[in-house]
């Protein structure tokens, strides 16, 4: 393992693997415990340092820190913004000075992270940064598929939605095709990236054909607003285009799921009955992503596993 | 009085240089006289122009000042730079115009000729008051409002007309700004991967395009400031080969560097126009090789440590550029055989000094010519270290690397602003 996760290209196979295998070790050693605590990181400081507004991803790396018995620091510097930008550097020389073993870091601006594991001494783990990355988004959801579907090795996984956009997209699809998945893109031409032909993927704009190959759905947040700046014509229009229903549910493979990072747009990106079946791993996802930080703080922070 | 002795101009037969009176008055081996500067091994050019310099002053003083720009340009073997408008407050005015051109005058270092805005306040709407500036003591010849794209074809069109009283030109920074919202770096395979807006070449290319039309229609004079991808240079190729009085210029860091450094997210790399390709690299390499791309032009953009030292998205674009301008020339252009130097001096101080109307700069080194000169070694070279710059700020994107060639002396009207690779004030 490297000293940062910055981004999944941080990680190569075996690496990855060893996040999801330490992950799964943690669940079968809390398992059962009345008490879900580890004495692991005992007298080691993990920051949770945000520039902006994530409490769902801040209280699952909270959790994961605190069940391995680290000392736990929130650090909100939301207001922050990008235009204020030396705030970056100042509050790096305060961590230092605080000496953080671990800086979780969530921040609007791509790169980020990578700027600050240049000035700090410790251990820098991406929480996401602005259209850049998530790996550890990208670890939950591989370790997720791999829990509900018994491998990752040529599972058939699409991800549909803002590829553009998301964070998520970029690091599951680094993540996943170094794990051996086969990922189709979909998404309308507007909202994927000049330059997706070079990705490892297969990309297509058309839903409806690529479901019943699908074994993972993966759906992508989809901002509403971005109608405004003509990635598409209206909310309904894109529902309509890219959304799953449970018609389009319904031509999946029988073993297939349903996966969506969150926060979900019900009605937009996915419709009610598709976030709440059975296929629908979405709950799954948030309790994994806290056994997945888990192990990503105890293998940079905590040295190898016995 | 100066005597340099067996120096070679151009790179070609060493001779001996008198300098008397601010002249060149002989040049022929085995003259005689005080004053001597062994001049063997060093190549003389004429004193190299530049058409694109942010002085910063008035309003970032922080940043750079006249005199500290001055300074750097003259160790980059600079006699004349263009000090762009977008200053604060802006050059829109005769009095900014002359309040910069007198702070020149008073460093004495290179001759300081000030850009005047386009339009009122850089806000691309209202004609400034060309007439006023190039009447001014400044004798303002190039209007830009770099920074900023003059957008407004229709307000172009006027812009372009107008400048035709005055012999001016109107300097384009060529960005549609529709195309560039946000815009971070080159849009391509790598602004995909990292997560950063990009800024499309076609946001460039549509806006010379659109230009050059223009340019032709109207029977005027047109610049277009920093070109950066393969297709401008095409549309440039295109334009001049239907007779379009359009000229152009590359920076420094567009020949040498690539959007590869990006990868770093360290903000020294981020610039507007963004680093673009290796593709694009070649192809700017190529026009300025074939004359297509008239001129080398800094783009000289000092920045405050804290406008750098922060996330991407946070930090100002822009570099460093005066003081390794010429190294990088010999590195991209004289070393690959693309430009001899003639050549070098043609599109670095020659072509220049014509688009901004200079009369005394960018002369050849013969006898009579005014004595704006540089002394080159091009057999040294040296590790660039951003704390040894002269520049106030320290936003060079050459930190580590290795260049070949030094100005060893420069010389401004006789008087050496530059001796043994130390500035004179
Ligand atoms: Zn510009």
């Amino acid at each position: 393992m490297r000293k940062h996760l910055l981004e999944v290209a941080d990680l190569d196979r075996a690496d990855a693997t060893l996040v999801l295998d330490t992950t799964a070790q943690i669940e079968q050693a809390l398992a059962g415990r009345e008490v879900k605590k580890l004495p692991t990181l005992r007298g080691r400081t993990v920051v949770n340092l945000f520039f902006e507004d994530s409490t769902r991803t801040r209280i699952s790396f909270e959790l994961a820190a605190k069940r391995l018995s680290a000392d736990v620091i929130n650090f909100s510097a939301k207001g922050s913004s990008v235009s204020k930008g030396e705030s970056l550097k100042d509050t790096a020389l305060t961590l230092e000075a605080m000496g953080a073993d671990g800086i979780v870091v969530r921040h609007s601006a791509s790169g980020a992270p990578h700027r600050l594991a240049q000035w700090v001494q410790g251990s820098v783990v991406n929480a996401g940064d602005g259209t850049h990355e998530h790996p550890t988004q990208a670890l939950l959801d591989a370790y997720t598929i791999r829990q509900r579907l018994g491998r990752l090795d040529g599972v058939r996984v699409a991800v549909v939605g803002d590829v553009l956009h998301s964070r998520v997209a970029r690091s599951n699809v680094g993540l996943l095709t170094t794990l051996g998945a086969e990922v189709t893109l979909v998404a309308p031409p507007t909202l994927l990236p000049v330059g997706v032909e070079t990705w490892p993927v297969t990309v297509s704009y058309d839903l409806d054909a690529v479901l019943p190959k699908a074994d993972v759905v993966m759906m992508l947040r989809v901002q509403a607003e971005r109608m405004n700046a003509s990635f598409f014509p209206s909310a309904r229009e894109y529902s309509r285009r890219y959304g799953l229903d449970g018609r389009r549910m319904a031509v999946l493979p029988d073993d297939a799921i349903v996966m969506h990072p969150g926060p979900m747009n019900r009605g937009m990106e996915i419709a009610a009955e598709v976030a709440d079946s059975p296929r629908s791993t979405i709950v799954a996802q948030v309790g994994n992503g806290v056994s997945v930080r888990m192990a990503v703080l105890y293998l940079l922070l905590g040295g190898a596993p016995e | 009085m100066t005597l340099i002795k067996n120096v070679k101009p151009y790179g070609e037969e060493a001779v001996d240089i008198r300098i008397t009176d601010g002249r060149i008055t002989e040049m022929a081996p085995g003259l005689d006289g005080d004053d001597v500067l062994d001049g063997a091994g060093l190549i003389a050019l004429p004193g190299l122009v530049d058409l694109h310099t942010h002085l910063r002053e008035p309003g970032r003083e922080d940043a750079e000042t006249v005199e500290t720009g001055s300074r750097a340009a003259a160790l980059g073997g600079f006699t004349a730079v263009h000090a762009m408008a977008n200053t604060d407050p802006v050059a829109d005015t005769a009095g900014v115009v002359e309040q910069v051109w007198r702070l020149g005058q008073e460093a004495g270092l290179v001759d300081v000729v000030p850009v005047g805005a386009v339009t009122v306040g850089l806000g691309g709407t209202q004609l400034a008051e060309l007439g006023a500036m190039a009447d001014s003591a400044a004798r303002v010849r190039v209007f830009s409002d770099d920074g900023h794209c003059v957008a407004d074809p229709a307000l172009m069109r006027r812009a372009l007309e107008y400048v035709k009283a005055l012999d001016g030109v109107v300097a384009q920074h060529a960005e549609e700004p529709r195309l560039t919202v946000g815009a971070q770096m080159n849009e391509g395979e790598r602004s995909a991967r990292l997560g950063l807006t990009g800024w499309p070449a076609a946001a460039e290319e549509a806006v010379i395009a659109r230009d050059v039309l223009l340019a032709q229609h109207v029977g005027a004079r047109l610049h277009v400031c920093h070109v950066s991808t393969a297709g401008s240079v095409d549309i440039l190729r295109w334009a001049k080969a239907r007779g379009v009085q359009v000229t152009a210029e590359v920076t420094p860091h567009h020949l040498l560097l690539t959007d590869e450094l990006a990868e770093t997210y360290d903000p020294v790399y981020k610039v507007n126009p963004p680093l673009r390709t290796d593709a694009d690299v070649q192809a700017l390499r190529a026009g300025l090789a074939d004359g297509t791309i008239d001129a080398v032009a800094t783009d000289h953009a000092p920045h405050a440590v804290e406008d750098k030292e922060s996330e991407w998205a946070a930090a100002r674009p822009g570099m460093l550029g005066l003081e390794q301008a010429l190294s990088i020339v010999v590195q991209t252009m004289v070393e690959p055989g693309l430009l001899n130097w003639r050549g070098v001096a043609d599109r670095m101080s020659v072509r220049p000094a014509a688009i901004g109307r200079l009369e005394t700069h960018g002369r050849p080194l013969a006898v009579g010519e005014p004595a704006n000169l540089l002394l080159l070694d091009p057999a040294h070279s040296a590790v660039v270290d951003p704390a040894a710059l002269a520049s106030r700020s320290r936003n060079s994107p050459y930190a580590g690397r290795e260049l070949p060639g030094r100005v060893v002396a420069t010389f401004l009207r006789g008087v050496p602003t530059v001796l043994d690779g130390k500035a004179q004030k």
